[in-house]
């Protein structure tokens, strides 16, 4: 492990029966950032978290916190994680929870520094089952903070918000980016991970296929794919502004690109005959697809 | 482990029991059947109906299985309805991630059903004595509080092994399938004497029936097997159960993980 890496999954293949949820995947978390896993529903991003949660056994391939196993003791006292399918007990008010929660770690936050935290002072005598969905996962959010952890994993900690409360649950995630800590949050909202992230991972179909700065990110999921019969060769375009890739496929030209105003333009100015033009506009979804096709890989049967 | 680490592991134990017991308090589901049910029906069939029926001991008979009945419930509920439940929320899944012992989960249960049951042998025994003028020796009280109260070990071990193997709302269906048989064929609501051979036959495999007759054995009232034979069936069974607890819980990871292939990932 580098000097910098507080968590790491190497080689690591995941399969549940025939499904494979994780194909060959390293993935490194840089101590102090906050990275993003990003993908669509089933891209394997849950699967990953809990193999460095420790919550589910590495099958192949190696899983390691803070240079350890992540189910390690020491490991638990340093971490912290707000879950995608969790809640707590209803009946129970929010100050017992994270009373108990606090109990768990040897130097907790204090009670009140967590509801400040979480943006929930006030509510510390309301049942959980009384609360709203923004407030259920502040509360989530407060209990994964509770050890004062040097590690915390967010799981699509919006999921299910409307936008508002997302908004808002936002800003407690940025203050406490604010810490210097080391975040590690799961999303499948692009937006989401450029807000908060300064390093994203797209996952999709267990593999990750991009990964960078979320500027970077934003311009290849943005890509346009275009698509012509033309004797403009790939390797020609190449340089254009914009273009992320191009290739000659038979006898059609493919290029990815942020900018397709300016490519066809340049195709037009080389190749006056090019026809069969098509310009497919990506959506998220569609982009990871693009992003998938990239690296060659036949379609998994799903 | 530092003095200070063993207070802090302490407190653990002590918070997430203190935390488990309110939890299913406040929890009318939970708390109306297993703290209130034991209570009516022995004041139903014991004191009310039990003077004139089959026997004049009849209150003193069913003052022992009733309060057998009594600990059964908490104890089946707590870990077969209750461990499914929290697994489903998620909430074990999240406290596996902490630091949590998982023995300090298991032991506030456990803690939690001996509460539950005291409180209805403590209710049984008053409705016994002063409704049913039941009479016992000072020692008969007490031995028999504490047999009825050993309970909780078979009884919480048999609920592990239900809770490990069903998940949510199943779980509630298939523990009162458990709960309720058992305890009319261990003769926990009727003495078993009255009942066919064949079904008499059927008690003897039922941890509640050993239970009952441990009981009964306090007031002179069992049915002749030896303590020995009780206690060795009792032991057995109790390993058993956990045994495929353990085998439910490998089989679904770390006893908690409900990551569904395909699913929202």
């Amino acid at each position: 492990m580098s000097e910098t890496g507080v968590a790491r999954l190497s080689g690591v293949t995941h399969r549940y029966g025939s499904v494979v949820a994780l194909d060959e995947v390293d993935l490194e978390v840089r101590r102090g950032e906050v990275l993003a896993v990003l993908g669509p529903n089933g891209a394997g991003k849950t699967t990953a978290i809990h193999l460095l949660l420790g919550s589910l056994p590495v099958q192949t391939g190696k899983a390691t916190v803070f240079g350890q196993r992540p189910d390690a003791p020491e490991v638990r006292a340093r971490r912290g994680a707000m879950l995608q399918i969790s809640g707590v007990p209803d009946t129970l008010t929010v100050g017992e929870h994270i009373d108990l929660f606090r109990a768990y770690y040897p130097t907790p936050v204090s009670a009140s520094g967590l509801l400040a935290m979480a943006g929930i002072a006030g509510i510390e005598g309301r049942r959980f089952g009384k609360l709203s969905g923004g407030q259920k996962q502040r509360v989530m959010f407060a209990l994964a903070l509770c050890g004062d952890p040097q590690l915390v994993f967010l799981d699509e900690p919006t999921a299910g918000l409307d936008v508002e409360v997302r908004r808002g649950l936002w800003e407690e995630i940025r203050r406490h980016r604010e810490s210097g800590r080391t975040t590690v949050l799961t999303t499948h909202y692009l937006e989401e991970a450029d807000a908060l992230a300064d390093r994203i991972v797209v996952l999709h179909r267990g593999r990750v296929i991009a990964e960078g700065a979320p500027s970077t990110i934003k311009a290849r999921t943005a890509a346009r794919r275009v698509r012509c019969r033309t004797r403009v060769t790939g390797d020609a375009v190449a340089s254009v502004p914009g273009v992320v890739r191009s290739e000659t496929r038979g006898q059609h030209l493919e290029v990815l690109t942020s900018r397709p105003e300016a490519l066809v333009r340049e195709l037009f100015e080389r190749d006056p005959d090019l026809h069969d033009l098509t310009v497919v506009g990506a959506g998220l979804e569609e982009a990871f697809l693009a992003l998938t096709r990239e690296s060659d890989e036949p379609e998994p049967v799903r | 482990m530092t003095a200070a680490g063993r207070v802090h592991r302490l407190r653990i134990y002590a918070l997430e029991a203190r935390y488990q017991f309110l939890m299913v308090l406040r929890e009318p589901a939970f708390a109306i059947p297993t703290l209130l049910f034991p209570l009516i029906f022995y004041l139903f069939f014991g004191v009310v109906l039990g003077a004139g029926s089959f026997s004049a001991a009849a209150p003193t008979y069913m003052l022992a299985t009733y309060s057998v009945f009594g600990v059964m419930g908490p104890s089946l509920f707590g870990f077969g309805a209750g461990l499914a439940m929290e697994r489903d929320s998620g909430v074990l899944l999240l406290k596996r991630t902490t630091p949590m012992p998982a023995a300090a989960y298991l032991l506030a249960k456990v803690a939690m059903a001996i509460a539950f049951g005291a409180a209805v042998i403590l209710g049984i025994f008053l409705l016994g004595a002063h409704g049913a003028g039941v009479e016992l020796y000072r020692w008969q009280w007490f031995a028999l509080a504490g047999v009825v109260l050993a309970g909780v070990i078979p009884f919480c071990a048999l609920g592990l092994a239900v809770g490990a193997w069903s998940r949510g709302r199943a779980a509630v269906a298939i523990t009162n399938l458990v709960f309720l048989p058992m305890a009319m064929l261990s003769g926990l609501w009727i003495p078993i004497t009255i009942f066919p051979a064949a079904l008499q036959d059927v008690a003897n495999a039922l941890p509640a029936y050993h239970q009952a007759q441990l009981a009964l054995k306090i007031i002179d009232m069992d049915g002749g097997q030896t303590t020995l034979l009780h206690v060795s069936v009792l032991g057995v069974q109790s390993l058993a159960f956990l045994a495929v607890a353990a085998l439910g819980f490998r089989r679904a990871g770390t006893g908690a993980v409900s990551i569904r292939p395909g699913g929202t990932s």
